[in-house]
């Protein structure tokens, strides 16, 4: 039976369950393993996004308009799929600055301000409350439902009921107290919960298992799946406008606002910015939160269109809230169970939004709203107190409590006159106003302290005028006349026609213009003045949040500080041991044995102001910090250059790689150069000492036979004739090779005169052997010629080729086989162009020798005990002067079977070489 | 008794002209065309002296001159280095492997005889 002991005794064994895990995830956390250093915990913890309104309104509003629950997880799943590296970045600054919330961050951003921190506390704490006041309204008729089980009756509640005859004050009150064991039972620096976020993540699990059971239940249970649903749908021509794609009435803008506010809201909630990025434990765990917290929604949307579908048959006629469907179709089947297990689902879903956001936003009130006002008007009392942490924790409880009673107080003022999904958006339209001054914070360098002001007081007050009023207005707690007649009966001043813009529905309209205002307020006066000293400061820090640069904030202070006022003063809150046990680890990290021997520099001004952060917010931490330590204040200018500096440095040290890399580059370059001159002057020494070698040679003899003659006077007849005939032979060996060397050097040097014309190419070949025919002939060598007619004529110096084929024939009649050789000349056509071959039956060329024989002076002669005749340039003056014409010389051979001598030339009509060589010569 | 000496030299007019000069003069002369050859030729007649040519076919001056120097039996065989190429780190190379002496081609005849007979210890 569920009756009011039983409901009580299981909400409160649950909710000690949830203590026990979060009193688990703080202990391993103390002793340092992390519970919660899980992509998929932060994954869970961010779906805290999905409260009652999520697990009771969106079967609501799917009765209402069909798939119009949808956009609220669009622009989520959006953000979480393109937009992650906006939530990267402010995990970055959050963790670079020791930032505790989402108000600390636009003060921390804008110059570390007190004004600015406050009016976001008070935008968060004013936005919020519907938010809260909606959790409140949902459990609590959840458990007015169940109070009368078996039977379905809404529970009616009546305006002038006492508190304390009221079921919601009493769960308001138990919140509270959840709320404080579980988020401010001591004082952490970093201001991060790992229990709470584990409780969270349970409590997600918890809320997606018990909304796809009973999606399971009504969808396969009562009916026989999602078709039989839909047919069913069929028979009640009432209800098929819930099939559109968008139903009218809501239309395209109602969508896109939604998408948009959703996806403003999943960044700045207060209570999503305390699991995506305060609690985040790294910030690797974002991949999979990209996909799985996007997967959530999923998961938890499927059954949404069932379950409301299935509400509406089967309650048809019977006044049944859809806000209710998800638990009044188990409690019509009497699953007492399954009820049990939705009423614990929803539970979860409503204690775990309120945990997390009453723990953000009293941090939020503790740190940018009170503790300002207490610094500044018992400035003298604190510092005389040694232990601030108590008072701390006592201001964040009080906190707890009060925010949790203004719920209740709106609840009892408007909960009645709005569903579920109205009062959600309330809440994401006042949340939405953060952003122009937090993406512009992140992105935008320009962007002022009195711009966020501007901006955000705008916004709210559009928000307020245009959302929050009427709201009261329409629950009857003020008078109605403003909202049709307008302000002071100005019709252009009717809060929901602003303007005279209709036709839109209420939150696309306050989206609009509140929008308008906040945007235009805050870009307007930041324009107004070039920012300040603090708000530069700040703005590099936020804007370059992901470049890879160390703190510049370090960097933009000078002063004189003690270290021991330091750190008493950060154990004034923080508590003398803690304060003890951080000032130790900051000494090792920097070197010092004990930090009595440390520098109060700027750097430890920094790390002071940063652990204070943690504990009462940077723009307090700041006021304190400057109360022990002598800061002298830095121009405008000073920072400017100082950052600029910062800029410069790193650009002069990218160009300093930059330069110093090419300079590798460049020497690299230069030593390979220059070992190519060397190689150049090696060949270039051993061709000078082979020429001198070729030149000396001949000479020895012609000087001997010379001397010999020269002595000997009566020398015989035929001795003396045959040396004369050597000098002579060996005379004209050194003119030829003489005239040799200047023919190569001039063909190398490009001096040599070229006479090109058509040439037929086989009337050349045929002078060439009919001028050596002699030499065959005295060798006894058979000449065969292959050479075809009517060829293509080839452009070409006709002294030239026919120097190259005498050098090839000679050199065949030069190595052909005594008595048995044979030549054969061949002529064919290419592609492209004739070859020329010239092959004898002498001993070849072995393979490694075939390149060395075009190189100048390289004679091969291995297999004869003399060495070749010649000068050793006849082969690298052929082929230079081939490969002039456009053609290739090369050799084929295999050893012991002779060798073929090959070369190209191209066809003649090469116009345009020609007329080059005309203008040339 | 007559000095015997070797040519070694692939240049056929050199070996000549020097064969010519020698024979006048009264020596016995051997001639060989190639390192392999000049090597073997020294090992089976045992000139008293080697005129010997840097730049040969199969096996160079420079080599035949470490060959003979690694022989005991042929450390009495003078070695006259001859060469075309003229540079100093010839010299020093050729000195170093063990030659008596060393000319550059081309030379005089007179200047080769007094070279000989020096080496010869005439």
């Amino acid at each position: 039976m569920l009756e009011a002991p039983v409901l009580i005794a299981v909400s409160l064994i649950y909710l000690g369950l949830l203590f026990a895990v979060a009193w688990w995830g703080d202990r391993s956390a103390d002793r340092g393993r992390s519970l919660i250093a899980n992509p998929t915990i932060y994954a869970l913890s961010m779906a805290v996004y999905c409260t009652t309104w999520t697990f009771y309104g969106s079967v609501g509003r799917a009765a209402v308009s069909g798939i119009g629950f949808l956009p609220v997880y669009l622009g989520p799943t959006l953000v979480m799929a393109l937009g992650w590296t906006v939530l990267l970045k402010m995990i970055r600054i959050v963790k670079a600055n020791r930032i505790t919330s989402i108000a600390d961050f636009i003060s921390s951003r804008y110059g570390k301000s007190h004004l600015l921190g406050g009016l976001v506390t008070v935008i968060a704490v004013v936005g919020i409350i519907p938010y809260i006041a909606l959790q409140l309204k949902a459990v609590s008729s959840t458990v007015g439902l169940l109070l009368s089980y078996p039977d379905i009756v809404m529970p009616h509640r009546s305006p002038t009921m006492s508190v304390a005859a009221d079921i919601s004050f009493y769960i308001a009150l138990i919140l509270a107290a959840f709320t404080i064991v579980f988020g401010t039972r001591h004082l952490d620096a970093t201001e991060r919960h790992e229990g709470m976020v584990a409780a969270i993540a349970l409590e997600s699990g918890v809320k997606l298992v018990a909304f796809l059971v009973v999606g399971v239940f009504v969808t396969y249970g009562l009916y026989n799946g999602f078709g039989d649903i839909f047919e069913h749908l069929a028979t009640h021509p009432e209800l098929q406008r819930l099939a559109n794609a968008i139903p009218s009435g809501q239309g395209y803008t109602g969508w896109f606002s939604l998408i948009v506010l959703s996806a403003m809201a999943v960044l700045f909630l207060p209570r999503q910015f305390q699991v995506a990025v305060v609690e985040n434990v790294n910030e690797t765990h974002l991949k999979r939160a990209a996909w799985l917290f996007p997967l959530y929604l999923f998961l938890i949307n499927i059954f949404v269109l069932p379950i409301a579908l299935g509400g509406l048959l089967h309650f048809a006629g019977q006044g049944v809230d859809a806000d209710t469907f998800v638990l009044t179709l188990p409690m019509s089947q009497r699953q007492e169970g399954l009820t049990l297990l939705v009423f614990i689902g929803g539970l979860s879903a409503g204690t775990g939004m309120v945990i997390v956001e009453t723990i953000a936003l009293s941090t939020m009130v503790c740190n940018d709203l009170v503790m300002p006002v207490l610094l500044r008007r018992r400035r003298l009392a604190l510092e005389e107190s040694k232990d601030l942490s108590g008072l701390l924790l006592g201001i964040r409880r009080g906190a707890i409590v009060v925010i949790l009673l203004l719920g209740y107080l709106y609840f009892r003022l408007a909960g009645e006159a709005y569903a579920l999904v109205a009062i959600g958006l309330i809440s994401f339209s006042a949340v939405a106003q953060f952003a122009p001054a937090m993406i512009g914070g992140m992105y935008w360098r320009g962007g002022t302290r009195g711009g966020a002001l501007a901006g955000l007081t705008a916004g709210f007050m559009v928000w307020a005028y245009t959302l929050l009023l009427p709201s009261f207005a329409k629950s009857g707690w003020l008078p109605d006349g403003f909202l049709t007649l307008g302000l002071f009966g100005i019709e252009l001043l009717r809060p929901q026609q602003l303007f005279g813009l209709s036709g839109i529905d209420e939150i696309s309209h306050c989206l609009f213009w509140s929008f308008l205002a906040n945007i235009g307020a805050y870009v307007g006066v930041s324009l107004l003045r070039p920012p300040m000293v603090a708000e530069a400061t700040q703005a590099t820090v936020f804007v370059d949040a992901l470049k890879e640069t160390g703190p510049v904030g370090a960097v933009l202070w000078r002063g004189r500080a003690k270290v021991s006022d330091l750190q008493e003063l950060v154990g004034r809150f923080l508590g003398p041991a803690r304060a003890e046990v951080a000032f130790a680890g900051f000494a090792r990290r920097h070197g010092a044995d004990h930090h009595d021997k440390l520098e109060a520099d700027a750097q430890l001004v920094q790390f002071a102001e940063s652990l204070l952060a943690g504990a009462i917010g940077s723009a307090s931490a700041r006021v304190m910090v400057a109360s022990v330590a002598k800061e002298e204040p830095l121009s405008i200018e000073e920072v400017m250059h100082i950052l600029d500096e910062a800029s410069q440095l790193r650009t002069y040290s990218r160009e300093l790689e930059r330069k110093s890399r090419e300079l590798t580059a460049a020497t690299l370059e230069l030593r390979e150069a220059n070992e190519r001159l060397q190689e150049l002057d090696r060949v270039k020494d051993d061709i000078m000492s082979s020429v001198t070698h070729e030149l000396r040679t001949p000479l020895t003899s012609i000087r001997a036979f010379s001397e010999l003659l020269r002595d000997d006077p009566k020398m015989h007849l035929p001795d003396r004739e045959r040396f004369l005939g050597l000098i002579v032979s060996e005379t004209e060996r050194l003119t030829r090779l003489i005239n040799q060397t200047l023919d190569l050097a001039k063909i190398e040097s490009g001096r040599a005169d070229w006479n090109a014309c058509e040439l037929d190419l086989k009337e050349v070949v045929e002078q060439s052997i009919a001028a050596t025919s002699q030499l065959f002939r005295e060798k006894g060598a058979h000449v065969e010629l292959d050479l075809p007619d009517n060829l293509p004529l080839i452009l070409a110096d006709r002294d030239r080729l026919i120097q190259v084929m005498l050098n090839l024939l000679s050199n065949a009649a030069k190595f052909l086989t005594p008595g048995s050789g044979r030549i054969r000349v061949g002529l064919r056509m290419l592609a492209e162009a004739l070859e020329v071959s010239v092959t004898d039956n002498g001993p070849g060329i072995r393979p490694q020798d075939q390149e060395l024989i075009f190189e100048k002076f390289r004679q091969v002669g291995d297999t004869m005990t003399a060495k070749p005749s010649g000068t050793g340039l006849g082969l690298p003056i052929s082929r230079r002067i081939v490969e002039h014409l456009g053609g290739r010389l090369w050799v084929e051979s295999v050893p012991g079977e002779g060798a073929t001598f090959l070369f190209t030339l191209p066809f003649a009509p090469l116009r345009e070489w020609a007329a080059e060589q005309e203008a040339l010569g | 008794m007559s000095k015997r000496i070797l040519i070694a030299d692939d240049e056929q007019n050199i070996v000549i002209s020097i064969e010519f000069l020698l024979r006048r003069e009264g020596f016995e002369v051997l001639v060989a065309g190639d390192g392999e050859e000049a090597l073997a030729k020294v090992r089976g007649e045992r000139p008293d002296l080697v005129l010997l040519d840097v730049m040969m076919p199969k096996m160079n001056g420079f080599d035949v001159c470490q060959a003979l120097r690694a022989d005991p039996d042929l450390a009495g065989t003078r070695i006259l280095m001859l060469t075309a190429k003229g540079r100093d780190t010839e010299v020093s190379k050729g000195l170093g492997l063990g030659a008596d002496g060393y000319m550059t081609k081309p030379f005089s005849t007179k200047e080769l005889l007094a070279e000989v007979r020096k080496l010869l210890g005439m």
